[in-house]
Formats: structure tokens, sequence, C-alpha cells
């Protein structure tokens, strides 16, 4: 519609400011979003980007500022009134009903009706036409649940799109999306923008923010930092922005691990489990880090659930030091010094209700027993220890989790593990969400429990992350192990070419990515 | 069959002359054949009924099969059909619920079996569908236990608490209503309270102790009317552990006269209780036996007595024996 | 920072009082309501050595809905529903009531204890084990265990003489109804059990993410059992003191629709149906709302037909002082002042 830039912004936000109890968590926040634009907002965990959504969207109220909206004071109270006035937003959690139709989730409150009754073929076929616009070509009738996240997260995007929205919020849409996926959603995004709409996009990926956005707003501690042309920033002077000081360039290549003792903790032969993984043979040696790599669905989560006793294996032996061990509960992993960090934080992790400090001390309780409760004065001293030592932020030990931001819920239940004295910690995609800044701690963080003599598992998909950190490499296909990289052989081309046996192409994309 | 063998020295002959003589009246001591679709067991009465219907039989030298319906009328309307394919001389229904008799005791007219209902009474539509009813007048019991009060206190004020029965139930209802009309004619008894104590002992409990502590320690009342022995029983229980004497301090009169209640009267607990008898199997052999011999139809209703027990009666001993084996 | 810190302690100081008050203060507005209708409502004097009042009547009438909370509350904290306490209450007043003027007191006790605890462990191995939904493998007791108790007492309401067991409904401890006493001790035994061990924190885990509990070791199953023995423990208790009030077994109407009762005590207390974080206290004071509120309408002499709406009135009142939504309107004020008083 307005190729031309508009130099009335079309969403303008003004001083905005949000306090939780005594907490300021938003100061005199500003944003300016102009139509056919797509502007990152950036920020560590906790600098305030989802509060500010939050805070335009109606899902909290605001404490101060304005919010305008094509040169209109607006003020919605619930998310239906921020999208009647055109506001629409997609979470980076899908908030759509998996037991009904993708069809019906499409047009949910909304349906085509003649005469008061659902028009189910008008819905389908409008439905397939708008998904089909997106790349999507599916079975409009089967239950949302049925689909893969990246495609649920798709229809709550075209979901949204198709609400005549003016502004769309996409809130880390990318975060559980493959390259190709992602490479979708972002010509989606460049269109969008084209047909003039103006698109706030809430990202972790450095790359993507270069690849599609016009304009970047930097958040930190709940404060403006500032508002760039995407060309005129350079990376460095990005993530100086974001932290507040230069990061750390990540060494590629891990020191050669000395002390060549390699003590094996655990040892696992033709572990396996029918409809999970292939059976696989596995050894974790103290100091050590094994990553393990692969697309997704290709094994990774089920071969560590395997390791930990998440799962029941079918097939298959565990030893640890050199003797054999039942490891068929997580509790057997428990007992036996296994930690377990799911790549599922909300579903499978956090108990959101509970405070820092309860889920903290949860396995070790679990561990030392029912009847051997920790001392109050006792857990309030490891939740201490761990909220400074990981640095988690709000450092209130008494705060419902479920209040903290995805970075620091991670950093939690790594303290959880961590207060166990695991002898092998395994984490999946312990990086997953997480921004620049706590990437890199958590990063440090691994090496250091490794130094401290820990074996670590770690199930990742940013392959430079792994071979900055990996002793060992193992590589899943298709639920099967594929390879085991060593040492020298470790790099981002030879994971990448195990994952692809091959194949070149495909990896040659997500190498460039990389 | 059996009778024969009672009378050997009767010849052959000879009965099958008196049988001819006496005709019908022989039919009747052969001994009929009743089914009786009961509701179940929910309560003491009830088994107390389903026992008495056996020993009545037993007495009459007739046969009663008994279904328990487990209180589903699907299940009595299964029971009454398999009666007719028996083809007995009468069914006697209790019947769970007043409405939806019609095509199943059509089906028993039909087959020209009578039906007699026992207890309650169904929807009026149905009366040419069954032979009689054999109930009690639940607002008479009311007005029986109303009567006995008044005569009681006799020109003295008196101040009365009354703990009903479920409410929305029938029973309730009528026995309400008949003390209360009784009363009412009486100028120096008044109903002070009245709440409901659900039919069950630890609600009458309950509720007479609030009655108590809301009138100064029990003081202020001079006579409880409860519209079941049991709810009374537990008032009982309260009324002595707010150490009251029930029977002299607070007068007792209630409706059912169930074992416990002649136990209570006899340890002078308690003042009176009307009967509602749980032989009303009784009446309703007799007329069904009328009826098949001398086709006599019996009025739409029998109204079985509403005796009135106090504990100045001399039999309370041999009533108390003679009820307490019967399930109550 | 160190202030962040720092701030804990006081906050959680501040937190039990505040998350206690719309059920005190319901509790208390409705006492005094009761004391409105019926003057005498607070006298309390003494009868028999035994402590004699409307106060003391709320308290022991309120015991076996106040002990089948104390089950509830744990299994509703696991985002379970224990359908059947009212059905277990029959069996082991039934039991109870059967055995007492045959064997001595502590065979009597230990046999009705018994056959609750069993009740309780069907259900948690039904729900634990066989994966029945809650709310469907409780009604199976519930349904069946009204039966069983009158298979015991043979369908009518069974007497019984053993002072032994009368005691539990008519004796007294320095005065205080026996009920009472037994009540308020499995009270206090419920919370050394729950918070005095891990199982309190385990409870809630499981409530709030059973998946992430089991992962992060906690034994879900077990725990799943264990508060379901304990509600048909509980129960076995609450069917005791019923039993001992009236002096028999009532198989047809000894704790009939208590477990909604129960449930009810246990959702005034603040505990959510969906699992998660319990209050043990709450829950009891819950059950005491309740009674308070029959005791209440019994004294006030209202007219029968009235009760059931007067409660349900009462009850959505006592909820929407509960609501989020309107705690968010009423509570920003003192939210307010109590950062403001903070130095």
């Amino acid at each position: 519609m307005s190729a031309t830039p508009d130099p009335v912004p079309l969403l303008e936000i003004r001083g905005l400011g949000k306090s939780f109890g005594s907490i300021r968590v938003l100061h005199e926040v500003d944003l300016l979003l102009r139509a056919g634009e797509i502007h990152a907002l950036l920020g560590e965990n906790g600098a305030g980007k989802s509060t500010l959504i939050k805070c335009v969207t109606g899902v909290h109220g605001r404490d101060a500022g304005t919010v305008r909206l094509g040169g209109r004071d607006i003020a919605p109270r619930t998310t239906e009134e921020a999208l009647a006035a055109g506001l629409a937003t997609v979470y980076q959690e899908v908030n759509l009903l998996p037991n009904l139709s993708v069809a019906q989730n499409l047009y949910l409150g909304r349906q085509p009706t003649r005469f008061g009754i659902v028009q189910g073929a008008a819905m389908r076929r409008r439905g397939a036409e708008l998904l089909r616009g997106f790349g999507l070509d599916i079975d409009l009738s089967r239950p949302l649940g049925s689909y893969s996240v990246a495609v649920q997260h798709v229809c709550a995007i075209a979901r949204a799109v198709d609400a005549q929205a003016r502004v769309l919020i996409l809130d880390e849409p990318t975060a559980s999306l493959d390259s190709h996926e992602v490479e979708v959603l972002l010509g989606v995004m460049r269109q969008l923008a084209g047909r003039g709409l103006a698109i706030l996009f809430v990202t972790h990926f450095l790359d993507q923010v270069y690849a599609v956005c016009d304009r970047i707003t930097v958040l930190r501690n709940g404060r403006l930092v500032g508002e760039r042309a995407c060309a005129a920033l350079p990376r460095m002077e990005l993530v100086r922005m974001m932290l507040g000081r230069d990061l750390e360039e990540t060494v590629s290549g891990r020191a050669v691990a000395e002390g060549a003792t390699r003590e094996r903790i655990g040892r696992f032969r033709g572990l396996g489990r029918r409809g999970a993984v292939a059976p696989f043979d596995l050894d974790l040696h103290r100091g050590e880090v094994v990553g393990l790599a692969g697309l997704l669905g290709s094994g990774r989560t089920e071969t560590v659930r395997l390791v930990f006793g998440a799962d029941k294996p079918d097939a298959g032996r565990a030893e640890i030091d050199d003797r054999p061990v039942r490891l068929h509960s997580p509790r057997d992993g428990l007992r036996h010094r296994l930690g377990y960090c799911p790549e599922e934080r909300k579903t499978e992790g956090i108990v959101a209700e509970l405070t820092v400090r309860e889920n903290i001390v949860l396995a070790l309780q679990a561990r030392r027993g029912l009847l051997r409760p920790i001392p109050r004065r006792e857990q309030d001293e490891i939740a201490r220890r761990f909220i400074r030592l990981l640095d988690i932020r709000p450092a209130d030990p008494e705060r419902p989790i479920g209040l903290l931001s995805g970075g620091n819920q991670q950093k939690a239940l790594l303290a959880r593990w961590l207060a166990t004295e695991p002898r092998i910690l395994i984490l999946d995609e312990p990086t997953r969400g997480i921004d620049v800044g706590a990437h890199a701690e958590i990063i440090r963080l691994i090496r250091e429990l490794c130094a401290d003599g820990l074996a670590l598992l770690v199930v990742s998909s940013e392959l430079d992350e792994i071979v900055t950190y990996a002793d060992r490499v193992v590589v899943l296909r298709d639920r099967v192990q594929v390879a085991s990289l060593e040492g020298e052989a470790i790099s981002v081309s030879s994971i990448l070419h195990a994952i692809a046996e091959g194949d070149g192409a495909a990896s040659a994309d997500a190498g460039a990515a990389a | 069959m059996n009778n024969r063998n009672r009378l050997p020295s009767v010849t052959l002959a000879a009965s099958a002359l008196a049988m001819s003589l006496l005709g019908a009246a022989a039919a009747r001591a052969e001994g009929l054949v009743v089914g009786f679709s009961q509701i179940g067991s929910e309560s003491g009465w009830r088994a107390a009924e389903t026992t008495v219907t056996k020993q009545d039989a037993k007495k009459n030298g007739d046969t009663v099969k008994i279904a328990d319906a487990q209180q589903k009328q699907e299940n009595q309307i299964k029971a009454i059909r398999s009666f007719i394919a028996q083809g007995v001389d009468g069914i006697f229904l209790a019947p769970v619920v007043a409405t939806g008799w019609h095509q199943v005791l059509s089906e028993a007219r039909d087959a020209k079996i009578p039906v007699i209902l026992l207890d309650r009474d169904i929807d009026p539509a149905d009366k040419p569908l069954y032979l009689t009813a054999v109930t009690s007048d639940s607002v008479h019991e009311g007005a029986v236990a109303g009567d006995w009060l008044v005569k009681t206190v006799g020109a003295k004020p008196c101040n009365v608490v009354e703990i009903e029965g479920t409410v929305g139930a029938s029973v309730a209802a009528n026995r309400k209503e008949g003390f209360d009309d009784e009363v009412k004619k009486q100028p120096n008894i008044k109903i002070i309270r009245s709440e409901t104590g659900d039919f069950t002992r630890s609600q009458g409990k309950q509720v007479m102790e609030s009655f108590i502590k809301a009138e100064n320690g029990g003081k202020n009342i001079c006579a409880v009317y409860a519209h079941n022995d049991d709810m009374m029983i537990g008032a009982i229980q309260a009324m002595k552990e707010a150490g009251l004497k029930p029977g002299s301090d607070i007068l007792t009169v209630s409706v059912d006269s169930v074992p416990d209640m002649f136990r209570a009267m006899i340890a002078h607990d308690a003042n009176a209780t009307v009967e509602l008898t749980p032989d009303m199997a009784g009446p309703a052999f007799v007329a069904l036996g009328a009826y098949k011999s001398k086709g006599t139809v019996p009025p739409k209703w029998i109204e079985t007595k509403s005796v009135l027990h106090t504990s100045a009666d001399g039999d309370l001993q041999q009533v108390l024996d003679q009820k307490k084996d019967l399930g109550y | 920072m160190s202030a962040a810190v720092d701030a804990p302690p006081r906050r959680a100081a501040w937190r039990v009082p505040r998350k206690a008050l719309p059920q005190l203060a319901a509790l208390l507005a409705i006492l005094l309501l009761d004391r409105a209708v019926s003057p005498q409502f607070f006298h309390v004097g003494l009868s028999g050595g035994r402590l004699f009042g409307s106060l003391i009547d709320v308290l022991n009438h309120g015991a076996p809905v106040a002990m089948l909370s104390l089950g509830m509350v744990l299994v509703i904290a696991t985002g379970g529903i224990d359908l059947s306490v009212g059905a277990v209450m029959a069996i082991s007043g039934a039991l109870a009531a059967s055995l007492a003027d045959s064997h001595p007191l502590p065979v009597t006790l230990g046999a009705a204890l018994a056959v609750g605890l069993v009740c309780g462990v069907w259900n948690g191995l039904l729900v634990a084990w066989l994966r029945i939904q809650p709310i469907v493998a409780t009604l199976i007791l519930m349904v069946a265990g009204r039966g069983v108790a009158q298979l015991i007492t043979e369908g009518r309401i069974r007497t019984f003489s053993s002072h032994g067991l009368a005691w539990f409904g008519g004796g007294s401890v320095l005065g205080v109804p026996a009920a009472v006493v037994v009540t308020a001790a499995a009270t206090v035994l419920t919370l050394a059990l729950v918070r005095g061990t891990a199982l309190g924190l385990m409870v809630e885990a499981t409530g709030g993410n059973a998946r992430a509990s089991r992962l992060a070791g906690i034994d879900t199953r077990a725990m799943t059992v264990a508060v379901y023995a304990w509600s048909g423990l509980c129960a076995a208790v609450a069917g005791i003191l019923a039993a001992a009030d009236i002096l028999g077994a009532d198989a047809n109407n000894a704790g009939l629709y208590l477990e909604l009762d129960a449930i009810l005590a246990v959702v005034i207390g603040g505990t959510s149906l969906l699992g998660g974080r319990f209050s043990i206290g709450l829950a009891v004071v819950g059950a005491l709302i309740i009674q308070a509120m029959n005791t209440g309408i019994l004294l006030s002499g209202l007219p029968a037909e009235f009760n059931l709406v007067v409660k349900a009135l009462v009850v959505l009142a006592v909820l929407l002082a509960q609501s989020p939504r309107l705690k968010a309107l009423g509570l920003r004020r003192p939210g307010a002042r109590a950062t403001g008083a903070t130095p």
C-alpha cells in the first residue's frame, strides 16, 4: 500500500512505565514503529521486552506513558481489545488449542457463519488459501497438535495476520523453528511488511535481525538504550548496547584436556528404545564434555533421556564406575548422581508456582528422601549461593519461578542439579531461547563445571557452540548414532558433514547461517 | 399339597367333596401366590415391612415372592413383568415414584392380575389400574401426635419446637400439616421454632442442640415434635448432653415407632410415638383373598391405623420384643 | 542488589497472615453474623464437665468435615480429588459400631482405621498405577462404598453401647469435646507430617507440575498413593466421630454429601482444584466457616426452605472475596501501603 516511508509513526509509545509491586521493570521507554518496517526489539533476559509487549497489548495495565496507534491514543485492557484496534501478537509458546483442528484454530472466535451455523467447509477453504500464502500445504481438518511446533507457529502467525492487523508483534517466533522454516517465516515477514504492516520482532538470533530488520530498539534493565537503523549498527556495537560491555569473542576449539587421566564414569552399551532411538554405545569421562548434535527429531533428546533414566530402555545396559546399574526412572538417575536439565523448560523443568528456592532444592530434596527435609536455613543458603553463583535475576529466592525470564529459569534449573553435586550432568538445549549474555554465561559455566570434574553431556542445535566446548561430539541422524568426532576432528563443517553424510547442499545453507 | 399332609385323617373323597362344597374358600386355603415388588432396604422401616410381609404370608399359608428394586423404577417394572409371566395371583407394589406406571399396570390388568399398592400412592390418573392402595395417612399421623400433646399439656402454656423431615418430602409436609393444624387450635400452645433435620439422627441432634442454645438453654422449650423417631433419638441425645431431662423437662412426640424409640420410652427418655405400621401387607392379603374368593371389590384406599404408643403404656416391652427382630 | 536480597525474609513474614486474611475475615464475619441472629452465640458454659455453647457446637459439628478436609487438601494439592470420603466414613462407622460391643476398643478402632486406609490405598492405586482420572476412580468407591456399609449394618441403624467408642462422641478432655480434641490432634499430626518432612514440598511440586517433579527425582506415584491413603484414614476417623456422635452407625446417611463440603472447605481455604500450593490450616478454617454458617442458619430460625440458598450466597461471597481479579482491585491499596511503610 504505502511503500514510501511514512513520516508519522504508526505505533508510538512514549514514556511507558511499569512496576510490579515495589519493583520497577520499565522506566519511561519510547518506541516508534513505522508502517512497512520490521523493527527488532532486543535486550538481555530481564531487559523488559516481554513486559513492554504485554503493556502495549493489554495483558498488563501500564503505570505511565501513552500508546498511540495511527495518531489515536489507545489503552486496550485485553488482548482482544488490542486485536480489535489492530495490534496482533504471536508469542513464543503457541497459544492455540492442540485438540481442535487447524481450521478451527485459525478461525476460533470468528468462525464464518451462516444463520448462526459454522461453515466448516468455507472455513477450511479460506484457511487452506491463507496457509498456502505461508508456504504451508497441510490438511486443515486434522488436530493442530498433530503437527510440529513449527507448523503450529506459522498457524498462529497466519491467524494473527488474517485478523486485519496493522501492527504485528512477534515474540521470539523463530526459537523453535529449523533453518528452512526460519527462512519461510522471514520471507513471510518481508512480504507482510511490503503490504504496509509494521512488525515488531523480538528475537535472540542476531543473524535474523540483520537479515530482515530495518531498525533496532535496544532495552537494558527496563530502560531504553537507543534506537538505530540496522544498516548503520555494527554487530559489536549492538552487542555492546545490549550488554553494556564488550563480549568476549568465543574461542573456537577447546583447550586440549590436560591431565590425560580420562577416568571413565559412565559406560552405556547397546542402550535403546523402540520408537525412540536405535541402540547406541556411549562413554562419559570425568572432566569431559560430550556434545550431541543432529537435526530436530534426530533422537538427541531421546538419547539423553535413556541415559538419565527418564525413559525405560528396552535394550542394552548401563554401568557407572564399571558396575552395572539400573537406570529405569529419574530416581535411579538421581541415585547414581546423574542430573538432567530438559529441553522443555516450562512443561518438564520448572514448577512455575513454586519459588526459585523451592525449585532449586527440589532434586536435592528428592535425593535425600521424604524423611530428611532440608532445613529452611540450609535451603535459603543453597538458594542464595546459586543465585549469586549463576547471577539469577531478580535475586529474590522467594519469587515464584514462573515470573522469571527464560534465561533465569534455565539458570535456576541448572542450580537445581548442581545442588545435588552430580557426577554426570545432562543439558538438553541449555541455551535455547536465551539471550546473548546468558548464552555466554552458560557456556562459561559448562567449561567451569567440566574443570571441576563433571562429565557433561550437552545437546545443542548451535553447532559453533558445541565446537567451542565439546571434547567429543556424537552425531545422530534419524534416531541412529552416525558419528563420533574427537579432538582435532571437531569442527562445524565436520559435524555438518556427519549430519548430512555427504549430501552437502543442505548443510552448506545451515553452515552459512551458523 | 401341604395341607393334605397336615390333615392325615381326611379321606381323598371327603376332601374332594369338601373342596367342591366350599368352592372358592378351598382355593383360599390352598394359598395365594403373590409377587411383591419392594423398593429396597433403604431404611429400617422398609426392612421391617419386608419381614412382616413374609410373616403374614407364612401365617396365611400364602406364598410371597419378593423382588428388591434397589430404588430403581426400571427394576420394579421388570419385576412386575416377570410376576405377570409367572401368572401370580396378585401383585403388591411399593412404588418408588408416583408416575410412569401406566404401561406396566395395564399389562397386569390385561393379564387379569390385581395389583395392590403398599405404603405409597401413584398418579391418580392410574386409579383404574390397581385394586386398592394400603397406605397410612401421614396427615393423620401428625394429627395424632398433635392431639396427644394437646391432651397432655392441658391448659398450661407450652412452647413447641419442631424438627422437620427433608424439605420437599411429602411425608414431612403432611406430618407438619397434621400436627400444626391440631396444635394451632390451642391458644396456649405455640410452635416457636421449626427446622429440618433431614430424617437423620445426626441432623436431628444438631438441630435440637441449636434449639436449646437459641431458647435459653432449653428452658423456654416445653415439648419437641419430630417428624420421625430417628431425629427424635438424636434430639434426646442433644437434650441429655445439655443437662436436660428429655421426657420430663421437655416432652417428646414423634412418628414411626421404631424399636429404639420403645427402648427410649422404657428408659423414660421419651413420651410418645405414633406408629407407622410396617404391616401394610396384612390388609392387602385380606383384600386380595376376599377379591379372589368372593369377588369383593375393596375400597380404593385402605388406611392403616395410626396407633399411639406412650411411655405410660404397660405393654412397651412386649411391643419392643415383637418389633426388634423385624429388621428395623 | 543487596537490598533486594535482604527483602525476602520480611516479605515471607508478611505473607502468611496476608494470604489467610480473606478466610479469617470471612470466619469472623460469619461468627459476628451468628452473634447478630443469636445473642448468646459467644456464651460458653459448662454442662456435665463439658464446655457448652454455640461456639463449641461449631467446633464439634465442624470436626467431621475438618477431618475430611485434612485428607482432601493433600489430594487436591496433587491435582486430584477424592469423592469417596463420605462413603468411607459410612464404612468405617458401620464397622466400628458393629464391633464395638463385642471387641475391645483398640480392635474396634484399629479395624475402622484399617478399612479406611485400605479404601484410600485402593483409590491411590487406581489413580497412580492404572491412571484412572481421580474423579472417576473415587466415584467407584463413592457409589459402592455406601453399599458395603449397608451390608455391614444390614440396612438399619446399628446402635452400640460401648462406652469406649461413645467417648469419641460424648467425652471430653478438660471440657473440650472429644471430637474437637481428636480433630485438633489430627490437624497437628497432619501438619507435622507434611511440613515436618519434605512431603509438603513434594506434594506441591507434584501438583504444580507432575512431569517436572518426576524428572527431578520425586516418586510421584508413591506420593499420590500416600495422599489418597491419608485421605482414607482421615475419612475413617471422621466416620468414627460421626458414629460416636449418634451412638450408632447410619449407613444410609453417615457422611452423605460430606465429600462436597470437604472439597468446598479446601477451596474456601484457597487451595486450587488444579493442584499445587495448599494450606492445611486454611482448609480447616474453611470447614469451620461452613459449620459456622450451618449453625447460624439453625439458630436464626429461618424457614428450612431458605437454608440452601443462604448457604450458597455465603459461599459465593467468600469465594468472590478470594477471586484474583477482585483481589487485584481491592488489595492494590493495602499493597501500596505495605511498600510505603518499608523504610
